[in-house]
């Protein structure tokens, strides 16, 4: 089995944030960049898949060189290859053609991604791949077992799951429940000195393709004002505070 | 030309969020000047006369079609032929679970950009320039449609909805549209037991480690069920079992921005705050005054759990009662 697991390298969960040249750019000062969460869950389940049936699985990102030690992490982690076309583009659309191109060429049966990447939030990879592939999205998927040919997913909805059946291949954009946060992979030692001679190819590509919007300017959440305290004695003025000033209940 | 916009149904009726988006559809159909249609999935008639309330020139109604049976990309499909029929200008979805499933597909099908996540009304019209929400809430990004064509999709109870009474229309909705091959196959669906669909709700009563065991949900319960609220809870407990994935808001749980959220013996961890910090008010309730959460609070309360919510149910009651 093919597996590609496509990998969004973005800033650590616990990075405050801070925006650059007029709000326009993100400030990458001091941040420390890792394997986006969503992305984890899905790396992680390959390498049960991989255990289970045996598969190979490719990392795949596009990106700039900044990328590689993530690359690097995920094939210490437990990839056997990693591929990273070389480009700026950040918008969905663009990457999720770039994407799509390379999974095209090599036949995949399954292509994980997170649900979204925490920095950009767009959510509109995985659906992207789908539709440029015209293969089915298991979107928000909390977990997935292979039969032979067909794959059992369950997939979050509003209030629930729902529960389907496909053949391969699939995109399948996942999240936690995929795998338990504490199954999750962590790179060993052996792991690391393995990645050291796995292959890291880049493809450098001149293709652009066309950016549908454009990114103008971040901005910062307004500062809260003071939290206002209550004595745990006085439950009575919390409600009527609820009520009446702030009109919530 | 017009807006079309996908009105979402729950349980037969149509939920908050939709009327969002058909507010949202109809301001920007009186910027254009163009007129309004809302495509809606329901056998029932409960409330869809509310679209004609906040704007909707057109209803398109399938009576045939469950919603809760459609596949994502059989409904991307229907939603995208009637776009391409009404030549829709711009299409207005909700950011549910079910939006997130089909935008992508209805925006390459329609070849339109995509923006997700919207969080105001636009700030710019033609161009669409548009607030939208980035890095899990600690910040906003501005984004400026670069095509003719675009697919909106709103973060749910973000924006609100202002009543606009219009006369509408109704017409039975195509269903000779041809759909893809490429569908997964639904065999069923598990509903969570709550009433109340934590991205929809108003107000969440949330509870942490700090309450010492599932057996003491209970009174978060009572609490959620008397101010008509959801349930959540914080990443440990649902890694520990106590409560379902389900009900897991942060980071990597789920993201939600309701009226009220009430965080009960959560410390507040910066993982935490990506998922709830974009909630309009706060109310922290922790023993130990120097939690973090505090800081990112409207009220607190330093004080025990265990005394602290009983009391609220207790003057909740009250009121209700008198």
């Amino acid at each position: 089995m093919e597996i590609v697991v496509c990998i969004s390298v973005v800033p650590d969960t616990t990075s405050k944030i801070n925006f650059a040249e007029n709000n326009t750019k993100f400030d990458e000062n001091g941040v420390t960049f890792i394997i986006n969460p969503f992305d984890e869950f899905c790396l992680t389940k390959a390498i049960f898949i991989k255990e289970q049936y045996g598969a190979n699985i490719t990392v795949l990102n596009v990106g700039s060189s900044k990328n590689d030690p993530v690359l690097r992490k995920a094939l210490a982690i437990g990839a056997d290859k990693a591929v990273r076309i070389e480009s700026n583009d950040l918008e969905g659309f663009a990457v999720s053609k770039h994407l799509s191109k390379y999974i095209k060429e090599n036949n995949f049966d399954l292509i994980f991604c997170g649900k979204e990447s925490i920095d950009y939030n767009g959510g509109k990879v995985p659906g992207f791949i789908a539709a440029i592939l015209n293969i089915p999205l298991a979107n928000g998927c909390v977990g997935m077992t292979i039969n032979g040919d067909n794959i059992t997913i369950e997939n979050e909805i509003d209030n629930g799951i729902q529960i389907c059946e496909s053949k391969k291949p699939i995109v399948i954009a996942g999240q936690k429940g995929l795998v338990e946060e504490k199954e999750l992979k962590i790179p060993s030692m052996r792991g690391i000195m393995m990645a050291r001679s796995k292959p890291l190819d880049i493809i450098k590509t001149e293709e652009c393709f066309e950016n549908r919007i454009e990114l103008k300017e971040f901005e910062l959440p307004k500062e809260k004002s003071e939290c206002k305290m209550i004595d745990s004695e006085n439950i009575n003025e919390l409600i009527t505070l609820l009520r009446n000033e702030a009109k919530v209940l | 030309m017009c807006i079309l916009i996908f009105a979402e149904t729950w349980n037969g009726k149509l939920k908050k969020s939709s009327f969002e988006a058909v507010s949202y559809g109809k301001h920007l159909a009186d910027k254009l000047g163009l007129t309004t249609k809302t495509i809606i999935f329901s056998d029932s008639t409960e409330n869809f006369d509310l679209l004609g309330l906040y704007g909707s020139n057109e209803i398109i109604k399938y009576d045939s079609i469950n919603l809760e049976s459609i596949e994502a990309n059989k409904l991307a499909s229907i939603i995208c032929a009637n776009a391409k029929n009404k030549q829709a200008k711009h299409i207005i979805i909700s950011n549910t679970s079910r939006g997130k499933s089909i935008c992508s597909k209805i925006a390459f099908d329609f070849e339109a950009s995509l923006i997700t996540n919207i969080v105001s009304l636009p700030k710019n019209h033609n161009p669409i320039v548009v607030k939208c929400k980035a890095f899990s809430s600690k910040a906003f990004s501005f984004y400026e449609s670069k095509h003719e064509k675009s697919i909106l999709t709103l973060l749910p109870n973000s924006i609100g909805c202002e009543p606009n009474e219009t006369q509408f229309t109704l017409i039975e909705g195509d269903v000779n549209i041809e759909t893809p091959s490429t569908e997964l196959k639904i065999l069923r669906e598990e509903k969570n037991s709550n009433e109340i669909s934590l991205t929809d709700a108003e107000r969440v009563v949330s509870a942490g480690r700090g309450l010492k065991g599932p057996e003491n949900w209970k009174m978060i319960e009572e609490l959620a069920g008397l101010i008509n609220g959801g349930t959540a809870c914080s990443k440990p407990v649902s890694d520990m079992g106590w409560r379902p994935h389900s009900e897991h808001v942060g980071q990597t749980g789920i993201a939600i921005n309701p009226d009220l959220y009430i965080a009960i013996g959560i410390s507040g961890a910066i993982q935490h705050l990506a998922g709830v910090s974009n909630s309009k008010k706060i109310v922290v309730i922790n023993t130990d005054p120097d939690a973090p959460f505090f800081k990112s609070a409207d009220y607190g309360v330093v004080g025990d759990a265990f005394e602290v919510v009983p009391k609220m149910i207790e003057e909740i009651k009250k009121i209700q009662d008198s």
